[in-house]
């Protein structure tokens, strides 16, 4: 029971954590000093006490699209493990349960965008919809790897790090699905080289640009949504890459979270390294990801 | 007893236009007469056949109702009755003096015949019922004739489907040969021999396949759907191709030992279709054309169910057969209700603009609110996203395919594994294609005059509408409500002698999926509460949509169904053959151009009609022996019966 208390609580405090180290990390390399690591959280209380502007244009349906991303990554987070123990809620299936939540809160964000009647949101919206048609592939090409190395159909079991195959059988699968899962956790989170969350210019935004019209508390709910999909991804993520347990379910937690702001400090690497690609090339490196990780089924079926 | 419920229902069904034959064509005394006996045959019908899931089968020499029969006996008595309801505001006599007559005689008989397709027991009432089915179809195709592209629409329809029928006497007649009687049934395998039942089961697929609009057999669908009115689209799409799934699932249950290849061959058509389906849908701008590529797609889907089914039984692996077969019934049933919705809500739209290009509507979601909550039940549910009905469906196939490669048990057949990344890219495929109508129909603002005059339908069309939705998410929310059906259904399906079939409920957590739902509407709740409290402290003010600094927005500006799926209609343009008509950039100062794409059908428009130009232009230089002259035609009688006697 405790360790669902502790599950709930670092799933909603500590999201928007990683956004401060991502950008404290692009910060020492670009040799700044940047904001405070805990600038995203200053932020979103300033947005929930702001007022807001709603366009003549919209209708319930713009002001749903917030509300569904927050709540469907909230459950969604609800079903993966955090580190080496259960998720709070897991059963036969919930991996599908996982991705459709995601989609769900896909469809109203990108609706709302088309609510304000904006050719720049439309563009968002229309990008947003088309590199997740490609990242969808991808992420069930990893769950069936998981799922067949595993033995199991539910994400906790799935990611328990047992492999009734042997890790040697599993090791070249899980790299290649690890590999899978990081280009779709950047693409879906916006994240460079496949969008720059920081451009100032609204025709290259794929994310961004879709929440131009949304401002204060509806706008920190996205901010704060965003924020609990990429930990919640890159909770998956840390699974396939770190597969064990230290024993003692506190160092659990412990390399939990060391993973979790590992993975932020890794993103901030990569962005600061890379240029963001020409939008042209993203659906390439998507159709990438889905080939990687559907040899990693195709090396287990042998 | 509930036998005789489901023929008096039958019946009501085939009557329910002919008072109005004796009413004046305009007023609307007639149509009242008619929706009254369709309902009353549809509550009649429906008890018989929900009466028949807790007595034993019936099985006489012409009739049959089991598990199988009733789970398609329920649309076809709900949805046309919903329909018949819209129809009375949406065609309403005194507005169609002309037709309207003729559409409620014809959406009676249809409705009739698909019922008693469903319940035939033998061969020949088998083959009348599909026969006057599919030409009550032909008149509600053709309903508005004085149009030349409806009658284009309705000759596609009646040549296709004559090759499903003549698919169909010929299967037939090869089972008579082998059983010896038109009494349909198993066949059992010392009485076929295996090329036989393999010819059993191509006809089948041809056969059944064409009347289900499964690619490449669906080219009459897109212009058929189109061009009726929406209350029929609904029941087309919603109820009458499913009776091509109906047949395939009957006939695959009858023939002994599949081999396993029939099962992937099904899985093979089943992806095609509801990728393809989708694909092409993406690259429609008319809202009615869109939604029946859908239905194409998710034909798709319902087969890869089936196609799973049948490698679980070739297999001998009985979890496959309930969660393949069960996710495709339950399929049937979902997109039954929430293609209905989407048809029956696109009509609402269109008798509100006059239009089904999504090109010029735009904002009606603040017109027509009620039309604009339905039409995104039905695009959430269609798109299989929870916590509606269409999720639970795709839920049961899923995992199907994940337990194909050996997880829960020791037999694996991994190939059918990838209908999972196929279902998924299926499924973002289909939300993106929602997303763009849903956003250029009832989001942003009006795009034309028309659009800015719509107002919201009465309530003889909104009602029926949000019946759907309600069971949309009646069935989404608490799916082991229906999955005791599903489990009669799958019975009936399993030939006799095979013990052990385990039920849906233990295969899949509804319980969980169930509660996963609620907490999504309880937290969807909490959140929309929250925001509402925290809008209000801060304070919310109007203005206009922030453009970059743009400060006079124009309606124009917004991003239409074609420039959303721009990108993915060029990553896919190998598969749409998409025509364009893009302005060149000549003169310095630009005067008024246009922009014109349009996506032909890929395999009506881009490999069947080239080819039967071809084929024409050779035949026609045969054309000087048809001179006219009847002593030419005499002379060839004549060489032809030397030639006869010759070969003698």
């Amino acid at each position: 029971m405790s360790h669902i208390i502790i599950h709930i609580i670092l799933l909603l405090v500590l999201p928007p954590l990683l956004l401060g180290v991502i950008g404290k990390t692009k910060a020492l390399f670009a040799g700044r000093i940047g904001p405070p690591v805990l600038q995203p959280y200053y932020d979103l209380w300033k947005l929930f006490q702001k007022g807001s502007v709603f366009s003549t244009t919209t209708t319930w349906v713009f002001r749903a699209g917030p509300v569904v991303g927050l709540a469907t990554a909230l459950l969604a987070g609800m079903l993966i493990p955090f580190g080496g123990h259960w998720a709070p809620v897991s059963f036969n299936g919930d991996m599908i349960l996982f991705a459709y939540l995601f989609a769900l809160g896909r469809f109203f964000t990108a609706a709302a965008a088309l609510d304000t009647g904006s050719a720049f949101e439309g563009m968002g919206s229309a990008r947003e919809v088309t590199f997740s048609c490609l990242a969808e592939p991808a992420l069930f090409f990893g769950f069936l790897v998981l799922a067949k190395l595993s033995g199991s159909l539910s994400l906790t079991t799935m990611l328990d790090g047992t492999f009734p195959l042997g890790a040697g059988a599993a090791a070249p699968s899980l790299v290649l699905v690890a590999a899978s899962l990081f280009i779709v956790l950047l693409v879906e989170n916006c994240r460079i080289p496949f969008d720059d969350p920081n451009t100032h210019l609204e025709l290259t935004m794929i994310h961004e640009v879709m929440v131009l019209d949304h401002s204060g508390p509806a706008f920190g709910m996205i901010l704060y949504g965003a924020a609990m999909k990429l930990f919640v991804m890159g909770a998956v993520l840390l699974r396939v890459v770190v597969p064990f347990e230290l024993g003692n379910p506190w160092y659990d937690w412990g390399l939990f979270m060391a993973g979790m702001l590992g993975l932020a400090v890794l993103i901030g690497m990569v962005e600061s390294m890379m240029a963001r690609f020409r939008m042209v090339f993203v659906p390439t490196f998507l159709v990438a990801a889905c080939l990687l990780s559907a040899f990693g089924v195709i090396l287990l079926l042998r | 007893m509930n036998e005789w419920l489901i023929i008096l229902g039958i019946a009501c069904h085939a009557l329910s236009g002919v008072p109005g034959l004796f009413y004046s064509c305009h007023d609307n005394k007639g149509q009242a007469q008619s929706v009254r006996l369709e309902v009353v045959g549809s509550v009649f019908g429906m008890m018989g056949a929900i009466g028949s899931l807790w007595s034993t089968p019936a099985a006489g020499a012409l009739m049959r109702v089991d598990g199988l029969s009733v789970i398609f006996l329920i649309p076809i008595f709900l949805i046309p009755a919903l329909g018949g309801i819209y129809g009375t505001e949406y065609w309403s006599q005194q507005a169609h003096p002309h037709n309207g007559r003729k559409l409620r005689l014809f959406y009676g008989l249809v409705t009739a015949a698909l019922a008693t397709v469903a319940v035939s027991a033998n061969a020949i009432l088998f083959l009348v019922a599909w026969e006057v089915m599919a030409m009550s179809a032909f008149f509600l195709v053709t309903t508005e004739d004085e149009d030349r592209s409806v009658r284009q629409a309705g000759w596609l329809y009646l040549i296709t489907t004559h090759i499903s029928t003549l698919c169909l006497f010929a299967l037939f007649a090869v089972l008579r040969v082998a059983t010896g009687s038109y009494a349909l049934g198993p066949l059992s395998a010392d009485l076929a021999s295996p090329g036989v039942v393999t010819a059993v089961f191509i006809l089948a697929v041809l056969a059944f396949g064409c009347k289900a609009g499964l690619m490449p057999l669906h080219i009459w669908l897109p212009s058929a759907h189109a061009m009726t009115p929406s209350h029929v689209s609904a029941l087309m799409s919603g109820v009458l191709i499913k009776i091509g799934i109906y047949g395939l699932i009957r006939l695959t249950s009858w023939l002994p030992d599949p081999p396993v290849w029939w099962g992937g061959l099904l899985l093979v058509l089943g992806a095609g279709s509801g990728v393809l389906g989708v694909v092409m849908a993406l690259g429609q701008h008319d809202l009615k054309r869109l939604l029946t590529y859908h239905s194409i797609e998710n034909i798709g889907i319902i087969v890869m169910g089936v196609g799973l089914a049948l490698v679980g039984r070739s297999l001998n692996c009985m979890e496959w057969v309930v969660l393949g077969l069960a996710g495709a019934l339950l399929h049937v049933w979902n997109h039954g209700l929430f293609k209905a919705l989407l048809f029956l809500s696109a009509g609402a739209v269109i008798h509100g603009t006059h239009s089904r290009d999504m090109d010029h509507m735009g904002g009606l979601g603040r017109v027509m609110p009620v039309t604009g909550l339905c039409f995104a039940v039905g695009a959430i549910a269609i798109c299989g996203l929870p916590p509606l009905n269409g999720f639970v469906s795709e839920l049961l196939i899923y995992i199907g395919a994940f337990r194909t490669l050996g997880i829960g048990q020791t037999l694996s057949w991994p190939a059918a594994a990838f209908v999972a990344p196929v279902l998924a890219l299926i499924g973002a495929l289909a939300l993106a294609c929602f997303v763009k109508a849903f956003g250029a129909v009832f989001l942003g603002t009006a795009r034309s005059r028309h659009g800015e005059h719509a107002h919201e339908v009465g309530r003889a069309m909104t009602r029926p509408m949000l019946v759907l939705a309600v069971m949309c998410v009646g069935i989404g929310i608490a799916p082991i409500v229906v999955t005791p059906v599903l489990d009669q259904g799958i019975r009936a399906w399993v030939p006799a002698g095979i013990e052990g079939v385990p039920r849906v409920a233990t295969l899949v957590p509804l319980g969980w999926i169930s509660l996963g739902s609620l907490t999504l509407v309880a937290l969807l709740g909490l959140f929309t509460l929250a925001m509402r409290r925290r809008i209000t402290k801060g304070g919310a003010a109007s203005g206009i949509t922030w453009d970059c600094g743009y400060a006079a927005p124009s309606a124009r500006m917004q991003y239409t169904a074609s420039s959303f799926a721009q990108i993915l209609g060029t990553l896919f343009a190998w598969i749409q053959h998409p025509r364009m008509r893009v302005p060149r950039v000549e003169a310095v100062f630009l005067g008024r151009t246009t922009f014109k794409s349009h996506v032909p059908d890929i395999l009506l428009d881009v490999i069947l009609k080239p080819l039967f130009r071809f084929g024409a232009k050779i035949l026609s230089s045969f054309r000087f022996l048809q001179a006219g002259n009847i002593h030419a035609y005499l002379f060839y009688i004549v060489l032809f019966l030397i030639a006869l006697l010759l070969w003698r």
